[in-house]
């Protein structure tokens, strides 16, 4: 039990170098592997998750040094449910994968799940870290095993990861820039430490230079409006097993270390919020701009990733307001959106692994083809738009009305105008899948997804229900109790 | 506390459950529906003699969100439209299943999982305690009923379907944020006679958000210009058409519009905030200009939905007149016009299975070789004009009423001049019905039995709902209840709602 917080990370990271080894025994041995990777790390993080929530923080130091100097892996109520969330979509992802990996040479099997393995560490490391120089080393491994196991889908992902990778160097550089001069102003790298040395030095301008770097660094990687740029072609053109996953937690991750360094380490020691209004006016532009931009996309797959765009934006208002209410809506629409995204985009790869198509007009007739896959869509299509009792209601009520209390009318505007859009461009495929009449060649498979496919994706679906009707639960004993004191 | 209310809630939703289950056996699958509205009506009248003697039957509420409960509490207001909406629904199950099976319709699983649904979330809506169970209702209503509208797949019934959400789903973002604003002004506060907002906000801010609400219901309600759904809508299957203009949809709407002005924001504060006059201006506007449009509409179930915009109004109408008499008026019109209305529906349906048509000049000489349903017909129409001896007289005088003790006069001449235009746009489609001539000769060809007895059932209904308006399910003595809690807010409610 001692080691619990070390194993969330360590599991996985054990794993990613071992699989290749296990897989000259045969792809089965590396996706046994993988299985047994994620599920671990989700085992260990439950534990931590639970251990956490009686009242304890746990503090693991890593090579028995103790912080300041040495790395601190904490794991309070807040990272125990990030922990938590990851290892259970990677868990569904090492599962949903299987159909695909089954086609596979050992070998590139190996690869993919090492890869896997070893993003997955690199996001939980930068959860359950409380260490910012760590937080970057843990950044890097899983934007680089990202780069790799992203570009693995055809020509046309290898150019879209390029630009992946040059704009997510340049966004971990800031963001290394910024802790660097954090570094000389505190002599620290401690997350704890640093929050209580700071108020010595909140007045320089070092600070703001600082704070500037590391938000634009992790906004960059969050794909906040305007610095998305990356991201509408690496999801698009991303290989199915893993962009349910990816899509559905990592830059939910980067939302998350900007707002454990915003509230725990500068906020928790200073004062001022003003600033952060400037991300809420970008977040705004963001949630009506990828709104937009998704109802102008031809290609599913497409769509759901601008609007992804458009849901980081939901999280970084909330994040902006930065009442308690509003981060309860921002934390639990991170909860949320990973689930209801990450069910979305499983069925949008299942229906083209099984017929091969993606575009919105594909999608004619396939509520008769595929009922329990397309259920699972609409039930996540409803949530996405907000509508109760589906779980994106509950965020989205959260959000209005921290956005109401505080007196931002037009955040306010841009949820509803956003909920909108969004029901335009879910009916939109909807009304395809449900009223349309087959347009798919007879010849092809049309059965039902496979088990290890639909599995997943229906957990997910029922996820998106149960949170909803029991989010109060949710909400008070495991979202509030990450709020910032 | 009592778990009658949300047993009447959860009853339909377990019976779609069910109705899926049993897809592959359309009997079962319909005795589910059957046994489902049966049992649900039981409930619903089990709790009636509680409030009749000036109770309210409760259920625990459920917290969703920190000072956001689910929570159901059957009051008198809320009774009338439980009792329309689950009774309706029996008869509606038995016209569908004739409707359905003899019109050769697909998707029929789908249809009856939708229409139990709706009735549960109607139910929802009758019995929700404060704004936050309302909206939930409504909202799912409102995806609900999409299913249902596009039943027939095909251009035309896309269209309508599209139509019908972007109304509905504007108007429901608008809803929600009336709802979550009013919830930052009174956190926690639930429907009481005489609202809850009076005093908690600056006038400008509750003007604002009285809008807001009223561009909420009204699109459920068909206030002009929220309307322009409901002709659109009519595409689809009959049942439905009575469903959405009858039972359900629309009168949630305005049974929302009668919550928020008497239970939200009080009859008093509508008044002094100004806001009553141009309610009733726009409903009195509504009233006629729907009519005129329907005078010219030659399609027998778009006449009717025009039919029903103007009628919807009369409730409208007596909300924002708000003295004891048009309350009553309207409180009890939501139940008399459900009745009426739904009675034309079942008409225009068995004429369409029988014969195919739908426009009215193709009529000639149907009320001879089908008299049942024209004789109902001709009843539901002749309340709808507010004939005496039918349940449209005592909404339409109580109204009337209500708008002299309210010192506007004017609103007479509109119910008197739209009772008139009522005869101008039915009475041609009765005359046709009976005397148009017609080349065929004559038989008698009634539609199925399942078709002819419900709505034969709602005609009759009609009458003796204007002679003895209290038989039965008591519609007027829970009218009357409602209506003077609501112009006289008695205090042992203020207090906190009783048991």
């Amino acid at each position: 039990m001692e080691h619990t917080p070390i194993l969330i990370v360590l599991v996985p990271l054990t794993s990613a170098l071992l699989i290749p080894f296990l897989a000259m025994g045969g792809g089965r041995f590396a996706r046994a592997g993988l299985l047994f990777a994620t599920a671990g790390s989700l085992l260990s993080s439950i534990l931590a998750l639970r251990a956490s929530l009686e009242g304890e923080v746990l503090s693991y130091h890593v090579g028995g040094w103790p912080p300041p100097w040495g790395i601190e892996i904490v794991i309070d109520p807040l990272s125990g449910v990030m922990a938590t969330l990851v290892s259970f979509l990677a868990v569904l992802a090492a599962f949903y994968s299987g159909p695909y990996l089954s086609g596979w040479t050992a070998r590139r099997t190996g690869t993919f799940c090492s890869l896997f393995a070893l993003l997955v560490t690199g996001l939980q490391g930068i959860v359950v870290t409380g260490d910012l120089f760590n937080l970057y080393v843990f950044l890097e491994i899983s934007s680089i095993s990202a780069y790799a196991l992203l570009s693995s889908g055809g020509s046309k992902s290898v150019v879209a990861v390029f630009r992946y990778l040059l704009i997510g160097t340049v966004a971990a550089s800031f963001y290394l820039i910024g802790v660097g001069y954090l570094y000389a102003m505190t002599g620290t790298l401690n997350m704890a430490d640093m929050a209580a040395r700071l108020p010595e030095t909140s007045d320089s301008p070092v600070i703001v230079v600082a704070v500037s770097f590391i938000v634009i660094g992790l906004a960059i990687k969050a794909a906040l409006f305007p610095l998305h740029g990356w991201l509408p072609d690496t999801y698009t053109y991303a290989p199915g097993p893993v962009i349910g996953f990816v899509a559905a937690v990592m830059t939910k991750v980067s939302a998350y270390a900007l707002y454990r360094i915003l509230f725990y380490v500068f906020v928790a020691g200073t004062g001022p919020r003003e600033p952060l209004l400037l991300l809420g006016w970008a977040s705004v532009i963001a949630v009506v701009a990828g709104s937009l931009m998704a109802l102008a996309q031809k290609d599913v797959q497409r769509m759901l990733a601008y609007s992804s765009i458009g849901q980081m934006g939901y999280i970084m208002l909330g994040i902006a307001i930065g009442t308690p209410l509003a981060l309860t809506g921002a934390l639990l629409h991170v909860v949320n959106h990973a689930v209801m995204k990450g069910c979305l985009f499983m069925v949008v790869n299942g229906v083209q692994w099984r017929l091969g198509v993606f575009r919105v007009r594909d999608f004619a007739g396939m509520g008769r083809r595929l009922p329990l896959t397309m259920a699972a869509f609409t039930v996540a299509a409803l949530s996405m738009i907000g509508l109760p009792p589906t779980a994106g209601f509950f965020s989205k009520y959260y959000l209005a009305l921290a956005a109401l209390e505080s007196g931002y009318i037009p955040f306010l505007a841009a949820l509803i105008l956003s909920s909108l859009l969004g029901a335009v461009y879910f009916f939109r495929v909807l009304e395809k899948v449900y009223l349309s009449p087959e347009n798919v060649e007879k010849t092809r498979d049309t059965s039902e997804l496979p088990l290890p496919m639909l599995a997943p994706i229906l957990t997910l679906a029922v996820l998106v229900l149960l949170l909803g009707v029991f989010n109060q639960t949710v909400v008070t004993e495991l979202i509030q109790p990450g709020l910032p004191s | 506390m009592s778990g009658g209310p949300l047993a009447a809630v959860l009853v339909s939703l377990v019976a779609a459950v069910a109705i899926f289950v049993f897809r592959n056996h359309p009997n079962l699958r319909e005795a589910v529906t059957l046994a489902a509205a049966v049992i649900k009506f039981a409930i619903v009248f089990s709790l009636l003699p509680t409030v009749l003697d000036g109770g309210v039957v409760e259920s625990q509420p459920l917290e969703l969100v920190p000072g956001w409960a689910l929570h159901l509490r059957a009051d008198a207001f809320g009774m009338v439209f439980a009792l329309l909406a689950s009774s309706l629904w029996i008869l509606t199950s038995v016209y569908s299943i004739g409707y359905m099976r003899s019109g050769g319709y697909t998707h029929q699983t789908g249809y009856y999982a939708s229409f139990a649904i709706c009735v549960s979330s109607a139910i929802g809506i009758a019995f929700a305690a404060n704004l936050a169970t309302f909206f939930i209702f409504y909202e799912i209503l409102t995806i609900a009923t999409y299913p249902l509208v596009i039943h027939r797949r095909n251009e035309e019934a896309i269209a309508g379907g599209r139509k019908y959400l972007a109304y509905t789903l504007i108007a429901g973002q608008a809803l929600l944020v009336a709802v979550v604003w009013s919830a930052s002004l009174a956190p926690g506060a639930t429907f009481q006679p005489g609202g809850f907002l009076s005093g908690s906000a600056s006038s400008g801010t509750l003007q604002a958000l009285f809008v807001l609400f009223i561009i909420g219901i009204g699109a459920k309600a068909a206030i002009m210009p929220l309307h322009g759904w409901l002709p659109a809508a009519m595409v689809a299957p009959t049942p439905v058409s009575a469903l959405l203009h009858a039972v359900a949809v629309v009168k949630a709407g305005v049974f929302g519009c009668v919550r928020i002005v008497g239970f939200v924001f009080g009859v008093d504060l509508i008044r002094e905030l100004g806001l009553a006059n141009i309610l009733a201006f726009a409903a009195g506007t509504t009233i006629l200009i729907a009519s005129i449009r329907a005078l010219g509409e030659d399609h027998l179930k778009r006449r009717l939905a025009y039919s029903t915009v103007s009628q919807l109004s009369y409730i409208v109408l007596g909300a924002a007149l708000g003295s004891l008499h048009a309350l009553v008026g309207a409180i009890f019109h939501i139940a008399a016009h459900g009745f009426m209305k739904i009675t034309l529906f079942f008409c225009a349906g068995s004429i369409y299975t029988k014969t195919h048509k739908e426009y009215i000049a193709d009529l000639r000489g149907l009320g001879r070789e089908m008299p049942v349903t024209f004789g109902a017909f001709t009843l539901g129409a002749l309340g709808l004009a507010g004939m005496p001896l039918f349940a449209g007289f005592i909404s339409k005088w109580n109204l009337g009423l209500g708008a002299l003790e309210a010192d506007h006069t004017i609103y007479v001449g509109v119910l008197v001049l739209s009772g008139l235009l009522n005869f101008a746009y039915f009475f041609p489609i009765v005359y046709t019905g009976f005397f148009g001539k017609s080349d065929a000769p004559f038989r008698f060809k009634e539609a199925s039995v399942l078709l002819w007895l419900p709505l034969a059932v709602t005609a009759v209904i009609s009458i003796l709902l204007g002679i003895f308006p209290d038989i039965g399910l008591h519609f007027y003595e829970l009218a009357w209840q409602a209506a003077e809690s609501l112009v006289a807010p008695a205090p042992l409610m203020l207090a906190g709602g009783g048991e």
